[in-house]
């Protein structure tokens, strides 16, 4: 037995010595092999009376499986050695910029829409959709603008050569001046309830610091046999909050007129002065509360019901618009509205929005 | 419409502050734009009596006044050359806040002595540039008075955004009578005794045009001194930004702006003959109040006298027959005109005046008399003479009429509940009068020609009653599965915009015109009055565009002249074909210009060609749910695109989009300098998806593992790359699942005219796996399918 075990002191002390791939193979070849040392001592198990063969055998076996195990380990060990070396050279500069991907950015004013039809979505309106070249009947109209109103002959709509195809008001063509002749299509198409939300660009001949000639609207319409302006209130004032992401954001409805509604109703909102700049929300003790007018609303006229065909003595409810530049500039702090047309990629990379990053309500920021 | 305060009381007894007077104009519909408040900026520097004034102790130029004030003696040091022993002047006390800097005045330590104040110089309070030395005051203003008193600008300003419809706020008067509605005062009784005028009016009145002119009252006063007007008449114009002129004048003003009353005076001793009221005709001339002479239309209504038109009613008067300082006798005339028609030849002529704005809008008739009756008060008040009786032609238009209305309604229109009694005494209040049971009759007053049916009474209902008392009621929808509130076009727009935007590019928003000239490039030179714009607001913008691209185009240009020259950019957004409401398409566009990328260690840097244009449809496409892979690929894409790099993608006669290089002579034209590659998608093309629902289709994962086998063909370099793969595809159509090029060659080794084209094919075996016998079979089938379709032969 001291043969064995000063056979596994000698051996291991070997494997452990061996600082190369090839000296441990050597090792393994004279322990192991054919010829090695342990392979020489188990062959000579077959002359042992069983007794002996057995308790040698056993020896014999736990030896090799141990300096088998031994060099295997070794083996590992020195072909890591070798790896760190290799790597140790295997260096990159890693200050080096990645390989370029574009990436595109999404406009603001889609952004703004995104997160309206989101917002309105959830409240169970539906999107409509409108041409942007009307005629005069549904931009004015059937939106109660009376014959004469100086709105319809106003210096700032523009006007496309008839359409000799129809006749009176409808061969007058116009581009839409707002979004509401979208209210008249969908209703004249649809019976009540209603319950829609519209975006689309709309035209004014105006182009100064503050007015584009091509600019974007959001239209809201919710008739029904019980739609009160209290719904509209209401609509009015989760939208902007949510909108703006400021729960308490405060909301001022104040009355005022347009052909098309009536009553009428301005909306503001709540801000107070930062510095030069503003902050939107509810004055703290001691701020001036501040107001900011952002759309207009009301119930909707009865002439506009009757003129689509909608009788106002059994359905009634709301309207609204607002002008998307002008919200889309508040909530995000863009500066000049000329800036949106331009398609300035510098403009275009920083005011505009993640493609992978889309909005939804239930994500804050 | 600006106004005063204190013209405000001369209608409302009240004494509610100029604060809760403004909120409740805006909250009852009657926005305050600006106030202008004197008195309250002016409030804490008041008149002070400078004791004495002696040098400081440490300084030359400096004196130490003591300077007594309501509050007491103050010692203030004062470097003005004019303070002394004796005077008055103006003291602004620690505290307050000097106009001019916006500073908080603090005690100070001037060499060594306290200063407790100041005396303060014009420019410090923003009266003036004057800094020499400091205001000084009469002696007969008490210590203590206010500034704005001495100043005579003790009185607010307001100004209200006046909407079309309340053209009876368009008067003091009718401002008053709101408020006093609202709770904010008692509106005072109106002087309206009726003048003793026992004379007789040389001049008659005859209407010719009834429908432009309904009434006209004329009134002849004699023997009138005009003169300056009255201080107090003078201030209250002033204030409003009116210049005071003559006492008559003035009049006509003032009954424009108190009582909404627009009125003419005449010189009569100026006037041919007698007055009357007709059509102009055209080519007739009037040298207008305005100093501007018109050249009259037909139909405007006129008043004439023997030597034509001398004023044009509601409008503007005349110069010829107006009133001087030697003005003697007046014809003073208050009529009523049809808001159209001045509405029409305002326009027409381009005259903004306050009357023009006023009887546009349709002012009281009823009010025409004692309109007139007040004007007169006033001109014999203020120039003497004698009045005659009034002259009439026409007769009153009927105004009256009767709105029904149940006060039960109100809640079920409005959301709140205003008890009857209270929504009855806030329609009296503004003058309607109710009869009537449980459903009332309720007439509008005379000077309310806006309110036509219960909605308007509702409106007038609440807004007295306040806004703010709306309850917010939710219109959350109660069903827990909401309609999908994207339209189709709406969907496509934004998938296409998120696969765009995510491939690289920036999105724009461009105009939805352009250049005519332009235009017709991107229109296959096609006509296009029917979408060029009347009155566009310039040249280059003239025409609606038939393209999104050569906007893109044109921003690449913009880029590019800004240092930023590689730039992908799209849009998604109309196109138009006619002005139809169907003419117009919903287009996904897109361009790349220069480089793929800027220049970069990692590699080389490509130009962007058409297949990025082709790659970028069909990630657009797909995105839309399009079906770009089966799509037919044709060379016929519009003419500005480039005639070989270029092709149309289609279903049959549907194009589902366009995508190739833009031609270089269309953009030598548009001056841009480097190669421009495109794309257009056609969003409402795309067939609607046919499946409903949620569920996908089954997968089946095939059990054995699928072999490729990679062929190469030497082909004419005309042979379409897409004939290869479908004839390759063609040879099994049970075990091919795939196949796609991977090496294009031509060059040395490849004789000209011909190309070397490389393809993988994927076999995927069913049931059990190939032998090398089958494999073989099926290569030799794909090699005979592709020698068959291109001519081709197998390179070894």
């Amino acid at each position: 037995m001291t043969d064995i075990a000063s056979l596994k002191t000698e051996l291991a002390a070997q494997i452990g010595a061996a600082n190369d791939l090839k000296t441990l193979d050597d090792l393994r070849v004279s322990a192991l092999g054919k010829k090695g040392r342990i392979t020489g001592l188990m062959s000579t198990l077959g002359q042992m009376d069983p007794e002996e063969r057995k308790v040698k055998g056993q020896a014999l076996n736990e030896l090799k499986n141990e300096i088998a195990g031994l060099i295997a380990k070794q083996e590992s060990a020195l072909k890591r050695q070798e790896m760190d070396g290799r790597l140790a050279n295997e260096v990159i500069d890693i200050t080096l910029s990645p390989r370029p991907e574009r990436k595109g950015r999404i406009h603001p004013i889609s952004q703004t829409i995104d997160e309206l039809v989101t917002i309105f979505g959830s409240m169970g309106f539906t999107v409509a959709e409108g041409p942007d070249i009307e005629d005069d009947w549904h931009n004015f109209t059937a939106l109660n603008f009376p014959p004469g109103h100086p709105a319809r002959e106003m210096q700032d709509t523009f006007f496309l050569p008839d359409d000799s195809s129809e006749k009176g008001e409808r061969a007058k063509k116009v581009l839409r001046t707002h979004t509401s002749p979208v209210q008249i299509r969908h209703m004249t198409a649809n019976k009540p309830p209603i319950k829609i939300v519209c975006f689309g660009r709309t035209y004014r001949s105006d182009y100064d610091m503050t007015h584009t000639p091509m600019f974007h609207q959001m239209e809201c319409l919710y008739i029904g046999k019980d739609v009160t302006m209290g719904h509209l209130k209401g609509c009015l004032t989760d939208f902007v909050q949510a909108f703006f992401g400021i729960p308490d954001l405060p909301v001022r409805f104040r009355p005022s007129f347009f052909p098309f509604t009536e009553p009428s109703a301005e909306v503001d909102i709540g801000y107070v002065k930062k510095g030069d700049g503003i902050q939107l929300g509810k004055a703290k003790d001691g701020e001036e509360q501040r107001w900011l007018e952002i759309l207009g609303s009301g119930m909707v006229h009865p002439n506009v019901l009757k003129n689509c065909g909608i009788d106002p003595e059994e359905f009634q409810g709301f309207a609204f618009g607002m002008g998307l530049e002008r919200a889309t500039m508040l909530k995000y702090g863009i500066p000049d509205l000329r800036t949106f047309f331009e398609s300035d990629v510098r403009w275009l990379e920083h005011y505009g929005f993640d493609p992978l990053s889309r909005p939804n309500t239930a994500a804050k920021g | 419409m600006k106004f005063t305060l204190s013209w405000l009381k001369r209608h409302l007894d009240t004494n509610a502050s100029l604060d809760d007077i403004c909120a409740k104009l805006t909250a009852i519909g009657l926005e305050v734009e600006n106030v202008e408040d004197k008195a309250k900026l002016y409030a804490p520097f008041k008149v002070a009596y400078v004791e004495s004034a002696e040098k400081h102790p440490d300084a030359d130029k400096l004196k130490l006044c003591k300077v007594k004030t309501e509050k007491g003696i103050i010692q203030v040091v004062c470097g003005a050359p004019n303070a002394r022993t004796g005077m008055k002047g103006i003291f602004a006390p620690e505290g307050s806040v000097i106009p001019n800097t916006g500073d908080v005045l603090k005690k100070g330590m001037i060499r060594g002595v306290e200063s407790q104040g100041m005396l303060v110089s014009e420019r410090e309070m923003n009266l003036s540039d004057e800094h020499k030395g400091i205001i000084e005051v009469d002696e007969k203003f008490a210590i203590g008075t206010p500034l704005a008193e001495v100043l005579g600008l003790n009185d607010a300003v307001i100004e209200i955004n006046l909407t079309p419809n309340r053209i009876d706020a368009a008067g003091v008067r009718g401002i008053a009578r709101d408020l006093a509605a609202a709770g904010l005062g008692k509106l005072k009784a109106l002087d309206e005794k009726s003048v003793k005028a026992p004379g007789k009016s040389p001049i008659a009145v005859t209407i010719d045009d009834n429908d432009g002119c309904p009434l006209f009252l004329g009134r002849y006063i004699e023997g009138v001194k005009n003169g300056p007007s009255p201080q107090w008449m003078q201030n209250l114009l002033k204030s409003v930004g009116l210049r005071p002129i003559s006492a008559l004048v003035d009049i006509t003003n003032f009954m424009s702006m108190d009582a909404c009353r627009p009125l003419h005076v005449f010189d009569a001793d100026k006037i041919k003959g007698n007055i009357r009221v007709r059509q102009t005709k055209k080519g007739e001339t009037l040298e207008g109040l305005n100093d501007k002479t018109y050249t009259l239309p037909d139909g405007a209504v006129g008043i004439c006298d023997d030597s034509g038109v001398v004023a044009l009613g509601g409008i503007v008067g005349g110069v010829p027959s107006s009133c001087t300082i030697d003005t003697v006798n007046v014809f003073v005339e208050a009529a009523y005109f049809n808001p159209q028609r001045i509405s029409r030849t305002g326009r027409d002529l381009q005259i903004d005046s306050d009357a023009r704005y006023r009887f546009e809008r349709g002012i009281d008739p009823e009010f025409t008399v004692t309109g007139m009756e007040i004007a007169t008060q006033l001109i014999l008040e203020l120039c003497g003479g004698r009045a005659s009786t009034i002259v009439t032609a026409g007769a009153m238009p009927k105004w009256q009429r009767t709105i029904d209305y149940d006060p039960a309604w109100f809640q079920s229109y409005i959301g709140v509940d205003v008890p009857a009694d209270k929504q009855k005494n806030i329609l009296e209040s503004l003058g309607f009068e109710i009869s009537g049971g449980k459903t009332w009759k309720i007439q509008p007053p005379s000077w309310r020609g806006d309110v036509e049916g219960k909605q308007d009474i509702a409106e007038e209902v609440i807004r007295i009653y306040g806004f703010e008392h709306i309850p917010l009621l939710s219109v959350h929808s109660e069903s827990s599965v909401a309609d999908p509130a994207e339209t189709l076009t709406l969907s496509r727009t934004r998938k296409a915009r998120n696969a765009l935007t995510a491939r690289g590019m920036d999105e724009c928003v461009t105009w939805s015109f352009m250049g005519r000239e332009q235009a017709l490039a991107f229109n296959d030179n096609k006509p296009l009055e029917a979408l060029t714009l009347k009155n566009p607001i310039s040249s280059d913008l003239d025409v609606m565009r038939p393209s999104i691209l050569p906007n893109l185009i044109a921003a690449a240009g913009y880029n590019h002249d800004r240092g930023q020259s590689d730039v992908a950019l799209c849009e998604i957004g109309p196109a138009f074909k006619s002005v139809k409401p169907d003419g117009q398409a919903i287009v996904a566009a897109g361009i790349r210009a220069g480089n793929n990328s800027a220049r970069h260690w990692a590699g080389p840097v490509r130009g962007a060609d058409a297949y990025d244009a082709k790659a970028d449809a069909f990630a657009a496409l797909e995105a839309c749910g399009g079906p770009a892979a089966s799509a037919q690929i044709t060379r016929d894409a519009p003419s500005y695109y480039h005639p070989g790099r270029s092709g149309a993608l289609r279903l049959g006669p549907n194009v589902l989009a366009y995508f190739g290089e833009i031609h270089p002579a269309i953009l030598d034209e548009m001056g841009i300098k480097t190669a421009v590659s495109g794309f257009e998608v056609f969003l409402q093309n795309i067939p609607e998806p046919k499946k409903k629902g949620t569920e996908k289709s089954l997968l089946k994962i095939e059990p054995l593992q699928a072999v490729s086998r990679d062929f190469a063909f030497l082909v004419e370099s005309k042979v379409n790359a897409d004939d290869i793969v479908k004839a390759a595809k063609s040879a099994d159509k049970n075990l091919i699942t795939d196949a796609y090029i991977f090496d294009i060659y031509t060059g040395k080794g490849i004789e000209p005219g011909k190309k070397s084209v490389a393809f993988a094919v994927t076999i995927q075996p069913r049931e059990k796996s190939l032998t090398d016998a089958e494999l073989e079979e099926i290569s030799k089938k794909i090699i005979g399918a592709v020698i068959a379709k291109t001519g081709g032969t197998l390179r070894s």
